[in-house]
C-alpha cells in the first residue's frame, strides 16, 4: 500500500507543478522579481498547498501511528542553527539563478529539454559533494 | 502583472496539498530534495517509495499536457542568457540547489509546504531565508542585464 501512496502521490505532485506555474523558470523570476514585473501567481501555489497541509498534517499527526505505515518519518528537530539558514540561503541563490527548485527540475525531465538534464544533473552532482564532503546528521538526512 | 494566473497556481497548490497528505498517510514527508537525496551515495535504506514517487513525479507532469494542459508557458531562460553561458549558469544553479538544499535540509516542498504545514519554526526560517537570498540574486541580476 505504502508503495501505491508513493506513486500516487508523485503523480499527483508532478500534475500539480505543472498546473500551478511552477514548471516555468520564467514565471518563478517573476515572482522572485518584487521591483520589476512582479508575478503574485506563485504566492497562490504556496497558499493552496498550506490550506490543505496545515489542516490535514495537524489531524494526521495526532494519530498514534500513519494510517498505512508503522511510523511518522517527520523531522523532530527544533533548533535554529547556522546550517539551516546558511544552506537553505544558498538553495535561494540557486533558485534565483536558474529558475528551478527540486521539485520541478525533477518533473520537467518529461518534457526532455536538454538544459533540465544538465540543472538536474548538477543538482545531484550538488547533493552528492554535500552529503560527501560535509558530516551528515541523521535527522537531518530525514528531514526532508 | 499579465501573466498572473491566480485560479490555476492556487488549483495546483491545491493538489500539492493533496499529495503531501497522501504521502504522510505513509508517514512520509513529500520534501523532493530530500526524497531524492536518499538516492544519491551514501544512499539510505529505504529506496523503493523514493523511487516510486520520484517516477511519478515525471509521470504526472509527462499527463498534464496529454490531459490539455498547457505547458507552452515554459520558459526556461528568463534572463535570455546566450546559450553557453546559460549552460553554464544552469551547472552554477544546480550546484547550489543540490547542496544548499541538503545542507538546509529542505526545498520548497519541504520547508515551504509540509514544514510550514504542522508550523515548524524551522521551516519558516528556511523559508524565510531561501526566499530573501533569492529575492535579492533576482534584483542583482536585473540590475546587471538592465532587464
Amino acid at each position: 500500500m505504502t508503495k501505491v501512496i508513493a506513486i500516487v502521490s508523485g503523480i499527483l505532485f508532478g500534475y500539480g507543478l505543472a498546473l500551478s506555474g511552477m514548471l516555468s523558470p520564467a514565471k518563478v523570476i517573476g515572482f522572485l522579481d518584487l521591483t520589476g514585473d512582479w508575478d503574485p501567481s506563485l504566492a497562490f501555489v504556496m497558499g493552496g498547498g498550506l490550506i490543505v497541509t496545515v489542516i490535514s498534517f495537524r489531524l494526521l499527526l495526532r494519530l498514534p501511528h500513519p494510517l498505512f505505515g508503522d511510523k511518522f518519518q517527520v523531522p523532530n528537530r527544533t533548533d535554529l542553527d547556522k546550517r539551516l539558514i546558511a544552506g537553505s540561503a544558498t538553495f535561494g541563490i540557486g533558485w534565483a539563478l536558474g529558475g528551478l527548485c527540486p521539485g520541478p527540475a525533477i518533473s520537467s525531465l518529461a518534457y526532455a529539454d536538454p538544459r533540465i538534464f544538465i540543472f538536474f544533473a548538477s543538482m545531484v552532482a550538488g547533493i552528492w559533494l554535500a552529503k560527501t564532503l560535509l558530516p551528515q546528521r541523521a535527522q537531518s538526512a530525514v528531514a526532508n | 502583472m499579465e501573466n498572473f494566473t491566480p485560479f490555476t497556481s492556487l488549483s495546483g497548490g491545491i493538489i500539492l496539498g493533496i499529495s503531501a497528505t497522501l504521502l504522510l498517510m505513509s508517514g512520509r514527508i513529500a520534501g523532493i530534495s530530500g526524497i531524492l537525496g536518499g538516492l544519491i551515495p551514501p544512499a539510505s535504506d529505504d529506496k523503493s517509495w523514493r523511487v516510486l514517487f520520484l517516477i511519478g513525479l515525471v509521470t504526472g507532469a509527462a499527463l498534464f499536457p496529454l490531459v490539455g494542459g498547457d505547458t507552452d508557458y515554459i520558459d526556461v531562460n528568463p534572463y535570455n542568457f546566450e546559450e553557453s553561458i546559460h549552460y553554464g549558469i544552469l551547472v552554477l544553479a544546480g550546484l547550489l540547489v543540490g547542496a544548499g538544499t541538503n545542507i538546509g535540509a529542505g526545498c520548497t516542498s519541504g520547508h515551504g509546504i509540509c514544514g510550514l504545514g504542522r508550523l515548524s519554526a524551522r521551516s519558516l526560517v528556511a523559508t524565510l531565508s531561501f526566499m530573501a537570498s533569492a529575492i535579492i540574486v533576482v534584483f542583482v541580476i536585473r540590475q546587471i542585464t538592465g532587464g
